[in-house]
């Protein structure tokens, strides 16, 4: 069955910086392709600060949607650029939609879409114009229609869903954020933003197999 | 990479303390990255804030002092500075007559400021944003994240500052500000590309004998790429691209030719001299001018042209006192 509680959902943030720092050297090269080369530095510095702030929350015995708030507030105050708005705007409306001590799977769905429309209204961004959103909807939809009611075999799904998004930006003109300045010239260079979307996802996978397991 | 620093993470900390140590005159908030002067705002003027990534100094901090900003903020290297430090810099010169934003048009800025702006809103501070949009190298605005903000910014921090210190408000100011951005138009052309310290290495790399067209000021690459040919042809070209968009007006331009970073002034100066020959023939007066570095690129070598129309109002107010680390005059 699975699941998530604050203690999975600390393991997520955990996972999700420690995925970030890994791949920062990767975040920062697609970004110096087709953007400012900052993506990489920003989120890795970001999510450090965020998962502090998550260990003091989880520590203060919040639920898990008042965590959920409590991250995307850090990240907004740390990140920097449009992503620290961004995640962290995603992040705290998601938490705000997450009722209870756990969430199953459709409850956690319900609380993602949430926080993709939060996302979306912010950055007046739609699946297909090469941002964040093209790895963040795809996972959300695969997380509501997950034939499954076990959270992290549908988070599975889910981290799958957002990487084949991520892949599928490769294609695409950027029509939002820095990258739309190179109009046809973004062709052929996979989203910085939806790559670290992936990861997140990825982690969030990562955190409930592990705890699940 | 080679630069002058200690660590790229303490990058822009170490600069702000620099700045405090030349500048007694100003106050900067090493916690929040925050400049503002010492001497606070006057009860009852319109405090300014504008901001932004690091990497275009003297932009903004360089600009902050009597007749100019009231505040900048100074985000990671490129990177729009957090909602919650640009509150505290709106906090810092709220005077009872409210706050003037001024914004470059990206996407991370527009979000950090409306976000500041909302926080501020609820605490009672009345704010207006103003967008600095005048890259015209940025076409087919609809599908992008529309014209950058770019040289046009210290031209529009520079008239809304003299706005506020003659005593207008907030929505004067906020208007001179707007009518500023409306009147300039810019483009810029790279050599070489910048290097974000992070990063270690250039943003992209050129063959010697090409340059990239309608650079940014952020190191992506610009629309397109294009032979390096003498000054004088690609000043025609970048004026010909920035009059094409420019409004029609009798009146006469701020001429503004910054250095991206890396561009020795005697390069500058032969595009100046370009600039004043060719608007000569076209027939358009140059009220006033800056040549040197103001709005750059950590060390991208190359040029960006700005011209803004102005009448007998803007111009008064571009010749009124200013005292700031990058322009001093009256």
């Amino acid at each position: 069955m699975g699941r998530l509680d604050t203690t999975t959902a600390l393991s997520w943030i955990r996972a999700a910086a420690d995925a970030i720092t890994a791949h920062e050297a990767e975040l920062t090269e697609l970004d110096t392709a087709i953007g400012d080369g900052d993506h990489g530095a920003n989120l890795r510095r970001g999510f450090s600060t965020a998962a502090l702030a998550a260990e003091r929350s989880a520590a203060a015995g919040q639920e898990p949607g008042a965590f959920l708030v409590d991250v995307g507030g850090a990240l907004i105050s740390s990140v920097g650029g449009a992503s620290g708005p961004l995640y962290g705007t995603a992040l705290r409306a998601a938490g705000k939609a997450l009722p209870g001590p756990d969430a199953d799977t459709a409850a956690l769905a319900a609380a993602l879409q949430a926080g993709l429309d939060a996302l979306c209204r912010l950055g007046g961004a739609a699946v297909g114009d090469k941002t964040m959103v093209d790895a963040f909807a795809p996972a959300v939809t695969a997380l509501q229609s997950a034939a499954t009611d076990d959270l992290s075999q549908a988070a599975l799904l889910a981290a799958d869903a957002a990487e084949a998004g991520m892949r599928a930006t490769t294609p695409l003109r950027a029509r939002k954020g820095r990258a739309s300045y190179l109009g046809e010239r973004s062709i052929g260079h996979q989203d910085p933003g939806a790559t670290s979307t992936a990861l997140i996802f990825r982690a969030l996978a990562d955190a409930l197999t592990s705890d699940h397991a | 990479m080679k630069k002058l620093l200690n660590d790229p993470e303490s990058a822009v900390a170490d600069a702000l303390a620099g700045l405090a140590a030349s500048r007694p005159e100003l106050m900067v908030d090493q916690e929040h990255r925050v400049v503002t002067r010492r001497a606070g705002v006057r009860p009852g003027k319109v405090g300014l804030v504008s901001g932004g990534g690091s990497g275009h100094e003297p932009l903004h901090s360089g600009y902050v002092g009597l007749g100019m900003l009231d505040a900048a903020c100074a985000g990671e290297v490129f990177s729009a500075p957090t909602p919650d430090r640009i509150l505290v810099a709106t906090r810092a010169v709220s005077a009872g007559a409210g706050v003037v934003h001024i914004v470059k048009n990206y996407t991370g800025d527009n979000l950090s400021f409306d976000m500041a702006a909302e926080l501020a809103r609820e605490e009672g501070i009345e704010v207006e944003k103003v967008l600095v949009d005048d890259d015209v190298a940025v076409e087919e605005s609809t599908w992008s994240a529309g014209r950058r903000g770019t040289g046009a910014t210290v031209v529009v921090e520079k008239v809304a500052g003299a706005r506020a210190e003659a005593g207008g408000d907030l929505k004067a100011v906020a208007d001179t500000a707007r009518r500023a951005d409306a009147m300039s138009r810019s483009f810029a052309v790279a050599l070489r590309a910048g290097t974000v310290p992070a990063a270690g290495r250039p943003g992209f790399d050129l063959p010697e004998d090409e340059i990239e067209i309608g650079v940014g000021i952020h190191g992506e690459p610009g629309r397109r790429r294009g032979p390096l040919r003498p000054a004088r042809a690609l000043v025609a070209d970048m004026l010909d691209a920035v009059l094409a968009d420019l409004p029609e007006t009798s009146d006469p331009v701020v001429a503004v030719v910054s250095g991206l970073g890396a561009t020795p002034l005697l390069e500058l100066y032969v595009v100046y001299g370009h600039v004043a020959e060719e608007l000569a023939r076209r027939g358009v007066a140059i009220a006033r001018n800056l040549v040197g570095n103001y709005v750059t690129s950590l060390d991208m070598a190359g040029v960006s042209i700005t011209l803004c129309r102005a009448d007998a109002e803007l111009l008064r107010l571009w010749d009124a006192p200013v005292d700031t680390p990058a322009l001093r005059w009256g």
